[in-house]
């Protein structure tokens, strides 16, 4: 199918059902939108895709932007759901009910969540301790997950625990679906630096998953989970923001406006630190633009690896800057530290542009950036990688390589 | 911003990585920094002829090869990964460029086929003791005698300024700055070697005493210079990204190599991470010195070659001394080629301009310093 031929389908979505109808839901159009093979194009017909190359996505999405003022982003939607479930669905899941799944992801009406991280298995993940037992066509599942994003909405979690510990770590884990509204699934908020909880602790007490939403073979949970957190890297990707974009841009900002008193001298020391953090930005935007080039030309080499690690430790230093601008008003925090699930503090991210939305916004990031270099591969891990798979250097020795799960130290 | 080298760029970089890697081993760098000229004239002449490197980005009418800032990239990270000692950069970049941006149509014609052939070196002397960077503070005056002209006066940190054949010098004339050529034994002109941290890049002081000099510019040269020094720098920022990664890659060989406590020193994290903190600053300078060069010709271009110079340089600096640092006590003889990258590293650093030089120029053009 070509573009023109994609972007003639996305109209004639849109003359059956428009998402700017007021009658018309999110769940509504983007039910259709999936029936039309229009939610996901490289999937197959009949599974919300037409086996079109990926890039026609896109397409479909530039479409039904040009054509309609609301656009339901997949982050706000489902990103979960959409980003990491969908796929493994798609890979793993069983023929029967996969369809009614994934167009359930697709609209929101299934919220998912991800189970992999655990108190003693944060970079260690492939080491985790929850325990799977079989009993009859079902498994009963014991022990605790945390940092989980949206457990507490969702219908579906994808669960890796240990079906056998008498075998070395990766080998003895298997991959669930797990209905989140079992009985002795127990969600808690978990509060963060900020008072905020974006996240969860899940407790499962006795858990029991009938064996038929086991994706992969028993065993083959840590490949099944590659599948996933490897859709999460290329996920948390992201763009290249304009030049002088992105949380520079508010720094400079806040530069302008600032009326804090300062000496010559101090001023002088400022602006370079602010200058080295505007040059280097804009060194990883190019990176990330180069990083593309070479990703179409087919040669991707290192360039599209060092991203993470540079820009969460640079957003850090970005944001702990904003608040020396801001000098003794940093000393306020307005937003509270009221424990509370994310509300209005959240759409301070998209930023409303002005001084004082700018003013929480840095105050907030400075607290909320310090997990930057931890989640989703924390720095040091980042740079093994780096170390290891970019620049060929061989690993630490591993105590734990060999030899059955249960036998490793831990605590 | 366009990022993607062709083919044709793929083989002159593979062409000139293999010639370098032939006449310019260490063996070869370490024998030409020893020399007071420090270079062979015998490479410069196949470096010349075999590849077209003198004339690179001098016009074909001239007898160069035409080609623009990103072949030019190209081929100073070749040059700078084997510290190539010769007189490219003043002679085919600093005062090729000056020529062909401020010299007369008819000089250009007569200086710039003897630069591509090889058969001559340049070099352009601007830099005055004090802020030696800055044209704005050229104080040099040339007194005109008729059509003729006599300098008096002293330039220094001349590039290669020992052994160029075609000295170019920047001076003033009323309150015009304008270019004007000595010749090399002229009356009254003394060179004088100065001793350098980069033994790998030969710097000289001139003396003028009433010494016989061609006008070569009939207009104000000022932007002509600035826009030179602009290719110089952003040519030099490749040059010092291709250090930078040379110095990683002998850092990550040793690391691989080298066991302590029974196995490899980049087995421990020590050691590994910052060979991987290392290759996050090369792969931005990597951008930071592409981006100046395949933007060389927009607006924004000096703002480019400004982010260059000052991220290159810095990054270039901290790989040399992590080589070192990684390599122990190997690293600090002298023997081992590591300490040739630092002193490249640092010199490279200076010339042209500090780092810090170049961020308040930045700073001032986005604004966080006032303009």
């Amino acid at each position: 199918m070509t573009e023109t031929e994609v972007r003639e389908r996305v109209r004639s979505l849109l003359q059956k059902i428009h998402p700017d109808d007021p009658g018309a839901t999110a769940v509504d159009f983007r039910g259709v939108q999936f029936d039309h093979g229009l939610a996901f194009a490289s999937y197959p017909e009949g599974l919300g895709g037409l086996g079109l190359s990926p890039k026609m996505q896109s397409i479909v999405n530039d479409e039904l932007q040009q054509n309609a003022k609301t656009f339901y982003e997949n982050l706000a939607i489902n990103p979960i759901g959409i980003g990491m479930g969908a796929p493994v669905l798609l890979t793993y899941g069983k023929d029967e009910g996969k369809r009614e799944m994934l167009r359930r992801i697709f609209t929101g009406e299934d919220i998912w969540c991800q189970l992999f991280s655990e108190p003693s298995a944060g970079s260690d993940v492939a080491g985790l301790s929850s325990r799977a037992v079989r009993n009859g066509d079902d498994w009963v599942v014991n022990g605790q997950k945390v940092w989980t994003t949206l457990a507490h909405v969702s219908k579906w979690g994808m669960l890796v625990t240990r079906t056998d510990p008498d075998v070395p770590k990766h080998d003895g884990l298997s991959y669930f679906l797990l209905d989140m509204e079992s009985p002795g699934v127990e969600c808690r908020p978990l509060y963060q630096i900020t008072g905020e909880a974006e996240f969860n602790e899940v407790f499962l007490n006795d858990v029991r998953i009938p064996h038929s939403r086991m994706l992969g073979e028993e065993g083959q949970g840590w490949r099944v989970a590659i599948t996933t957190l490897m859709n999460e890297r290329s996920a948390l990707g992201g763009g290249a923001s304009r030049k002088g974009g992105g949380p520079v841009s508010l720094l400079l900002k806040l530069l302008q406006e600032s009326k804090v008193s300062r000496s010559k001298v101090e001023q002088a020391l400022l602006e370079d630190r602010i200058t080295r953090l505007y040059i280097r930005a804009e060194m990883l935007r190019l990176t990330t633009l180069r990083a593309r080039a070479t990703q179409r030309s087919g040669n991707p080499g290192p360039e599209g690896s060092v991203g993470k690690v540079a820009q969460s430790e640079l957003y850090q230093q970005v944001w702990e800057t904003c608040i020396d601008v801001l000098g003794e008003d940093g000393l306020i925090y307005e937003l509270g530290y009221e424990l509370r699930r994310p509300g209005d503090i959240t759409s301070l991210r998209s930023g409303n542009d002005d001084d004082e939305t700018r003013r929480l916004q840095a105050k907030y990031q400075l607290l909320r950036s310090q997990a930057n270099t931890i989640e989703g591969g924390t720095s040091e891990i980042m740079r093994n990688i780096l170390g290891e798979r970019v620049l060929g250097l061989p690993g630490e020795p591993r105590v734990d390589k060999n030899i059955a799960w249960k036998d490793v130290p831990r605590g | 911003m366009n990022f993607e080298f062709s083919e044709e760029h793929e083989d002159l970089r593979r062409t000139v990585r293999q010639f370098l890697e032939n006449e310019s081993n260490e063996t070869a760098v370490r024998e030409m920094m020893a020399e007071e000229n420090g270079f062979s004239r015998e490479v410069w002449a196949r470096l010349s002829e075999e590849l077209g490197l003198a004339g690179l980005i001098i016009e074909e009418k001239h007898g160069g090869a035409g080609f623009g800032m990103v072949e030019l990239a190209i081929v100073m990270e070749e040059m700078g990964r084997v510290l190539l000692c010769a007189p490219f950069l003043s002679s085919a970049v600093l005062a090729t460029s000056a020529i062909e941006l401020g010299a007369d149509a008819s000089i250009q014609a007569d200086l710039l086929p003897q630069i591509a052939s090889g058969e001559k070196t340049a070099t352009l002397a601007f830099s005055e003791a004090g802020d030696p960077w800055n044209l704005g503070k050229i104080e040099m005056t040339a007194a005109a005698n008729g059509d003729a002209f006599k300098l008096s006066g002293q330039k220094t940190f001349v590039l290669d300024g020992r052994s160029a054949n075609i000295i170019l010098v920047a001076a003033k004339v009323g309150s015009e700055l304008t270019l004007l050529q000595v010749d090399e034994d002229a009356a009254g002109l003394t060179r004088e070697s100065l001793p350098p941290l980069d033994p790998t890049r030969k710097l000289a002081t001139l003396r003028f005493d009433h010494t016989p000099a061609k006008r070569i510019a009939s207009v104000d040269v000022r932007g002509a210079l600035e826009q030179s020094i602009q290719r110089t720098i952003t040519a030099l920022a490749a040059e010092q990204l291709g250090g930078a990664q040379r110095c990683l890659d002998m850092a990550v060989d040793y690391a691989k190599s080298r066991l302590q406590f029974g196995r490899p020193i980049g087995s421990y994290q020590a050691i590994k991470h910052q060979c991987a903190d290392l290759l996050v600053e090369v792969e931005l300078a990597r951008s930071a010195a592409y981006a100046a060069a395949f933007s060389a010709d927009d607006k924004g271009a000096d703002i480019a070659a400004a982010m260059a110079k000052s991220f290159c340089s810095e990054t270039y600096a901290k790989a040399a001394k992590r080589n070192i640092q990684i390599h122990g006590g190997m690293g600090f003889t002298w023997e081992h080629p590591a300490h040739l990258y630092l002193k490249r590293a640092k010199a490279s650093e200076i010339i042209f301009g500090s780092p810090s030089l170049h961020r308040e120029k930045v700073a001032r053009s986005v604004g966080i310093s006032a303009a």
